[in-house]
């Protein structure tokens, strides 16, 4: 490895691999993403300003906005009591739950939502009782929020487990031991150790949430104004051979990538001594 | 423990939009219109011309909402608890499972509404490419070696359905043609066919926008609207020396209508299709009308073609569907075939 000789060989491949990582980025990665930002601009400012103010595309932005609110911190909840509990306690059945946490991840987004259309549609296990009682779940609100969850189940808790799982139950105990209660041990030592891994959970759990296509499309029952999401709603638009406005709307969903890595990245070089930080400050109560 | 939050959570939902819904329905009806995939600009002007109607008649205010997507799919939605007040769909054979397997409406629905609930017609044309380069003049042309033809998935797409049809009815009736002769031309023709889309509309687009193949089997309007509104002087019909009356059919759902209390204004919505007023907006939008006097006015744009029906040629949409594309049907066995 320290030989002249083999360096310079490696320097090349080194160079070789950077060029083609790279090469392979702008190709597959960034160029997608400049089209997208180019065709959306392409007719000026105005159009795509118009675009965005359209009330369908007005609804599809709220109806997204609101579906990340209520799917994320269901799953916020859920991620951190299963990461907890698969962590912290040895039960019969953990290994179960561990695999029934990313059967999302091996399940197809379209045989995700078409549970939801056999247990909730009209002819499903609850069909009849719902529409007699005039409740609707699918084509409806409560049905993209359901299939939403399902999709981003296991963001939260797949990030909080190793993290939790490298930390170990000591600290927990030792809490527990000087007479904290249940929740003081929470939010004082687990709490400050995992924050960072639980941002980034949600972090990615929200920008699945708000670009989930194909769940949502089946439940959805794509009514314009209504039902429509904002990817849903970029299908429309492009099916309508509107494909200025499509871009528009999808550069919203792209600047939420940005976003998200943006903050990914901040989140990676502050995390390391921040967790220090508190760890110290964990580690004296 | 889990799922209580989310359940209140639910509750929560459901109280505030079944109350945004009453103080809505205070003043204002609302009705949805679950249609197929080519008519959302049609829809789109015809829902606003509706609106003014109703209002100039009744005081009353109207909002329709729109869901479009390939017929099959939609219909099945229906099925499955969409709640559409009207559904105007691709092909009858869509809007008899809303009877056969929804139960949701009577059986004989396609006679409640003149010209069989039919307000408006299309056919079945070719679309090419500017000067035609392939020379396609007739369906004969479509099997020949390196022709590229882009139709949908008759699984999925009523439009498909009525390109198989015609192609098959086309076939049947050249001299000696018999199933057999027209089995093997269609086995032929789908040997030309290099992308399969679900929806009419996803085949416009390949054809148009991503520019595959050579020509694109398309429902008339549709081929009307790639041609003067999308890209003038790329495109150019072909019109076959036969193809098939396309009857695109409506109704309305009862079961959903009486749930909602909207049968008088989605009655009226129906209607209003086949009114003069209805009938120019849907000639407009390149559908063939109904009423001879507005149809004058377009014979330009709507050229005589030699047509069958449906219930000459094969005996009813029940048959046909049966026969082709039911599972086993002849669809499956060309398909199957590669």
């Amino acid at each position: 490895m320290s030989a002249a000789k083999p360096r310079s060989n490696q320097g090349f491949g080194r160079a070789a691999l950077v060029a083609l990582a790279l090469g392979y980025l702008a190709l597959f990665l960034l160029l997608p993403f400049g089209v997208v930002f180019a065709q959306a601009f392409s007719r000026g400012l105005a159009t795509y300003l118009h675009a965005l103010t359209d009330p369908t595309a007005r609804s599809a932005i709220w109806l997204t906005l609101t579906v990340a609110a209520i799917a994320v911190p269901l799953n916020l909840v859920f991620g951190v009591v299963a990461a907890w509990t698969v962590t912290k306690y040895d039960f019969r059945g953990k290994s179960a739950l561990i695999t029934l946490i990313d059967l999302p991840f091996a399940v197809s987004p379209v045989i995700s939502g078409l549970i939801y259309v056999l247990l909730f549609g009209a002819h499903g296990w609850f069909g009849e009782w719902l529409y007699a009682h005039d409740i609707k779940v699918i084509f409806a609100v409560p049905g993209i929020v359901l299939a939403t969850v399902f999709v981003t189940f296991p963001f939260v808790a797949r990030e909080l487990i190793p993290v939790m799982q490298a930390q170990g139950r000591d600290e927990e105990e030792t809490a527990l031991s000087l007479g904290a209660t249940g929740w003081q041990t929470f939010r004082r030592v687990t709490l400050p150790n995992i924050r960072w891994g639980l941002l980034y959970g949600v972090l990615l759990c929200n920008a699945r949430a708000m670009g989930e296509f194909g769940a949502v499309s089946v439940v959805s029952g794509h009514i314009r104004g209504l039902t429509n999401t904002m990817p849903l709603h970029v299908e429309i638009l492009y099916n309508e051979y509107n494909a200025t406005a499509a871009f528009a709307v999808a550069s919203l969903l792209a600047l939420l990538a940005i976003v998200t890595l943006a903050a990914r990245a901040a989140l990676e070089s502050r995390a390391p001594e921040l967790k220090r930080a508190t760890k110290t400050a964990g580690g004296h109560p | 423990m889990t799922f209580l939050p989310l359940r209140r959570l639910l509750l929560l939902l459901t109280l505030a939009t079944m109350t945004t819904a009453a103080v809505a329905a205070g003043k204002t009806v609302t009705l949805l219109n679950v249609s197929y995939d080519p008519t959302r600009e049609f829809y789109d002007a015809f829902n606003a011309a509706f609106a003014t109607d109703w209002k100039r008649r009744t005081g009353g205010s109207v909002i329709i909402n729109q869901s479009h997507g390939g017929s099959g799919k939609q219909a099945r939605a229906i099925i499955d608890g969409l709640e559409a007040d009207v559904a105007t769909l691709a092909l009858g054979y869509d809007v008899d499972a809303l009877s056969v397997q929804g139960h949701l409406i009577a059986a004989d629905w396609q006679k409640k509404l003149p010209y069989n609930s039919t307000p408006y017609t299309s056919t079945i044309v070719f679309l090419v490419r500017t000067g035609n380069p392939k020379g396609i003049r007739d369906w004969g042309d479509l099997i020949k070696p390196g022709v590229a033809v882009i139709t949908p998935n008759p699984k999925t797409s009523g439009g498909a359905r009525w390109n198989y049809l015609a192609a098959w009815a086309w076939a049947k009736s050249r001299p000696g043609g018999s199933d057999a002769t027209a089995e093997a031309f269609v086995k032929a023709l789908y040997r030309n066919v290099p992308v399969l889309d679900s929806g009419a509309r996803g085949s416009t687009m390949t054809f148009v926008e991503r520019g595959i193949g050579d020509v694109l089997l398309a429902w008339e309007n549709e081929a009307l609207l790639a041609v003067r509104e999308l890209g003038a002087g790329k495109f150019q019909i072909v019109i076959p020396s036969q193809s098939i009356l396309a009857e695109p059919p409506v109704t309305i759902v009862d079961r959903f209508v009486d749930k909602h209390g909207t049968r008088a204004v989605a009655e009226a919505y129906l209607r209003f299709l086949y009114a003069p007023e209805g009938q120019l907006l849907a000639a407009q939008h390149y559908f063939r009308p109904r009423d001879v006097a507005v149809g004058a006015k377009y014979t330009g744009q709507f050229p005589t073609v030699k047509l069958v029906t449906i219930d000459q040629a094969f005996g009813g949409w029940r048959a046909a569907q049966a026969a082709h594309f039911a599972d086993g049907g002849s669809f499956d066995r060309i398909y199957e075939a590669y």
